[in-house]
């Protein structure tokens, strides 16, 4: 016994010195400090804004960067590094005036040139950035992007220091929306291009959001503490962030009720109901712009037939998966794009909606037995796929069953993510699950998705009617004449059973009682210059 | 003791190097890549990336290149975690797995081993029979169960632990992840270790040294401990293994930053470069303690070493 003491102290002592470190660090924040514990699920995969494409990435990129463009507490877009800016009568020219004394994290000013460097970086083939498709309304920017044009033929001009000027393709309403996105983040030229790719490790990176990071360990967590250098920094009460890696969304529970979190960015669905009794207010399932689909295969026989797909896609009683399926109550969607899309309206719906469902049901099978299908018919067999997760297991489960009347016979099929995804692109598949998250506050970001020249059309739907009205609403100026061409293009998509939308997505958190400012919005997104922790 | 120590070690060495070589491969058949996912990225980009890391190349050249890196001590950069290679995060990760590892070895061994000898010398009064019991579950229950459990009681319902997390590593964040960890292994070593005294108590040369009437405190210390331990020390070295994948389950139950879930996270993402560097780690530390064993073993019993 007297060996294990020994080696305890002598490893507590030297080997668990790193591991101190951090903890030493948040110390010297002071004893009264305000740190907020948050779950963030993943790792992130770099801190470099370029390299990212989660939502867990970034809640920590928007809270140590800030581009000209920021969200307020209700995800609405705000004057953030810009003070204020001014669009040309065409749409297609913006000029950016950038605050005064604007300073990185290390006292070096931000310069409009940041942000020319910034987006040509985010353009240049060679960064290979993930998310570089969301600025290109950015004229010559998919050109740039593709090899096709020198980065420098990008539409960003640097007037003076404090000026800036972006040029677009074609009329973007989005396009201030879009600026709040990562991928329009600045970087300090001055030390990317002393350090090059390691500009970003702690110690040498250096940031001009409310925080900057201070430490990280990966799979543990990252420590951000507050920026003295930001503008706004006099309203910022929250003194340093802690992102926790916890992918076990029950553990992470465990740890909330511990008092270890004050904030989990998911939870198990199935404890929601005893989250609601016990932990009264705390969980929170609210509205999110996402839209979880099944996608069919438009090609393969018999989907290639619409009235199979209508039939199917009928026969879903949504409005028994949210509620008791999931047990968040996750909305029904009856259309395309959900709810909430800025100068969009009421989006289209399919014209079933509102059939009571044994109606629906006998309509289903009409259809199937038009098609040929069903009892006195071929039967029908469906290969249901959707990537390993609890949740779209019992989606799945229960679609399954309430295609059962129908003489559908489904074979249940599951992978994990990235096989699920690889597959799926190859035009693997005869219905699949997907899920599509809204990347900025425009309907086109949804209906993108059905274009025929998209990849992300898993399900090949191809009508060129659909296409020329998506091309012919991207070059109308008019937000009402666009929105209208739009719903149309919907309808078709609706009315052929292009896909089949089974709910809109809602955002998961959990908040402790001792946080205030954290407002629910369809981004769930949530600075934390807009939250303060009670002592 | 020392040539044979050197003969082992280096006969390892084409053992390592198959079996990278196998998980080079094999690691590839995995259906889909490092830059698949829910978004699906423009062909463009994928091509860009996919030149950026070498894995446009034909699989040989990429192997024969990350061989070579390997001999200059490069592994490579991480998919998951760009900002750190591969090398820096097995760096920052491998003392967490190595402290929890060897604080659930000892408290295995020496709880393993104490039990075992109580069970032996007190053998079929009640102790030895709810010692039995006790150790039975330890053996049966699966350790992503007794985990959830423990933090539950523990942490949440009579709040004396944390419930996971490293905590800068203080005892009462390591005492729940020890645990659960040694768990098994104290079960398996007091069992050996219980019916090896038995044995050993009941042979010849103890009666002789009874018989000659030596103490029984200098009979357990010179003439049973010794050859008790024999079949526990070869235990030990495969449990060095099961330590070893036992902790992959601690650490992501627990939230620990060891490379168990860098091993985890990297497969499930396609992390190429982290999995094999963190195989190559895996097998250098089961071959090491394996070795550790054999020579512990050859120490206990000397008929080993002529060989």
């Amino acid at each position: 016994m007297t060996k294990t003491r020994t080696m305890m102290r002598r490893l507590r002592l030297s080997t668990l010195l790193p591991a101190l470190l951090p903890g030493l660090l948040l110390a010297a924040l002071g004893a009264e400090a305000r740190v907020l514990n948050i779950s963030n699920g993943g790792d992130p995969t770099s801190l470099d804004p370029h390299k990212l494409s989660g939502d867990w990435e970034n809640r920590i990129a928007g809270d140590i960067f800030e581009g000209l463009v920021t969200e307020d507490a209700g995800a609405e877009p705000i004057p953030g590094q810009a003070e204020s800016w001014e669009i040309s009568d065409d749409g297609l020219v913006y000029t950016f005036t950038l605050r005064e004394g604007l300073t990185w994290s290390d006292g070096e000013p931000v310069t409009s040139d940041d942000f020319v460097f910034s987006l040509r970086r985010l353009m240049n083939p060679e960064t290979a950035a993930k998310y570089a498709y969301l600025q290109y309304p950015i004229a010559n920017a998919e050109a740039v992007n593709s090899g096709e044009m020198p980065i420098e033929e990008l539409g960003v001009r640097a007037i003076d220091d404090t000026t800036l000027e972006i040029t677009l393709e074609r009329p973007t309403p989005y396009f201030i929306g879009a600026l709040t996105h990562y991928t329009a983040f600045p970087l300090p030229e001055h030390v990317v291009a002393e350090h090059g790719e390691d500009w970003v490790k702690i110690g040498t990176i250096v940031t001009n959001g409310a925080y900057t990071p201070v430490d990280w360990v990966p799979g543990s967590h990252v420590t951000t503490e507050k920026n003295p250098a930001f503008h706004d920094a006099e309203n910022v009460s929250i003194d340093g962030v802690k992102f926790f890696t916890l992918e076990d969304e029950s553990a992470a529970l465990k740890r909330y009720r511990a008092g270890e979190f004050d904030i989990l960015t998911a939870f198990p669905t199935d404890q929601y109901a005893w989250m609601q009794e016990n932990l009264p207010g705390q969980a929170r399932a609210a509205p999110f712009a996402g839209l979880y689909y099944y996608v069919v295969n438009n090609q393969q026989p018999p989907f290639d037939d619409a009235r199979v797909r209508q039939a199917l896609s009928m026969a879903i009683n949504r409005e028994a998966i949210g509620p008791q399926v999931l047990g968040t109550g996750e909305i029904p969607a009856y259309s395309w794009v959900p709810p909430g899309m800025a100068g969009y309206g009421e989006p289209a719906e399919v014209s079933w909606k509102d059939l009571p469902y044994p109606e629906k049901i006998e309509q289903a099978k009409d259809l199937l037995s038009d098609a040929g299908y069903g009892p006195d018919g071929e039967p029908l067999s469906v290969q249901l796929r959707y990537n390993t997760n609890e949740n779209h297991k019992r989606v799945a489960v229960a679609i399954a069953s309430m295609w059962k009347p129908l003489g559908v016979e489904v074979e249940l099929y599951n992978t994990e993510t990235k096989v699920h995804y690889d597959e799926l692109s190859r035009g693997q598949l005869e219905i699949a699950r997907a899920g599509w998250l809204a990347d900025y506050n425009d309907p086109d970001n949804f209906l993108n998705l059905l274009k025929s020249d998209v990849d992300f059309n898993y399900g090949r739907f191809v009508s060129e009617e659909y296409d020329a009205l998506i091309d012919e609403a991207n070059a109308e100026t008019d937000t009402d004449a666009r929105a209208a061409l739009l719903k149309q293009a919907e309808q078709i998509a609706l009315d052929e059973t292009a896909a089949m939308p089974i709910y809109y997505y809602l955002s998961r958190n959990v908040v402790s009682p001792d946080v205030s400012g954290f407002e629910d919005n369809v981004f769930d997104i949530h600075r934390t210059r807009w939250l303060t922790l009670a002592d | 003791m020392f040539g044979y120590a050197l003969r082992r070690l280096l006969s390892t060495v084409p053992v390592l190097w198959i079996a990278l070589t196998a998980c080079f491969f094999v690691l590839r058949l995995a259906p889909g890549g490092p830059f698949d996912g829910e978004r699906p990225l423009p062909p463009a980009v994928k091509a860009n990336l996919a030149a950026h890391y070498n894995l446009d190349q034909p699989l040989v050249v990429q192997y024969v290149r990350y061989i070579g890196g390997v001999l200059r001590g490069d592994l490579g950069p991480s998919f998951v975690n760009q900002d750190f290679s591969v090398a820096e995060q097995i760096g920052i990760g491998l003392p967490y797995t190595l402290i929890l590892g060897a604080l659930a070895f000892t408290l295995a061994v020496a709880v393993g081993i104490g039990a075992g000898a109580l069970g032996a010398l007190y053998r079929n009064r009640l102790g030895d029979h709810v010692l039995a019991g006790v150790i039975l579950l330890g053996l049966v229950l699966p350790n992503f169960l007794v985990a959830p459990i423990l933090q539950l009681v523990f942490g949440l319902q009579l709040d004396w632990l944390p419930v996971g997390g490293w905590g800068g590593g203080t005892i009462t964040h390591l005492v729940l992840p020890v645990t659960v960890l040694a768990l098994p292994h104290v079960a398996r070593i007091s069992r050996l270790m219980r019916g090896a005294m038995i044995d050993v108590l009941s042979s010849d040369f103890v009666r002789t040294a009874r018989a000659k009437g030596i103490g029984r405190a200098a009979i357990l210390r010179r003439h049973v401990l010794k050859p008790a331990l024999t079949p526990v020390v070869s235990y030990l070295g495969p449990a060095a293994g099961y330590l070893l994948t036992g902790s992959l389950v601690v650490e992501t139950i627990f939230g620990l930053p060891g490379i168990g879930r860098y091993f985890i996270n990297a497969a499930l993402n396609r992390d190429y470069g982290m999995v094999l560097g963190t195989v190559i780690f895996y097998m250098l530390l089961i071959v090491v303690l394996n070795l550790v064993v054999d020579i512990v073993y050859a120490w206990l019993d000397p008929r080993v070493r002529g060989r």
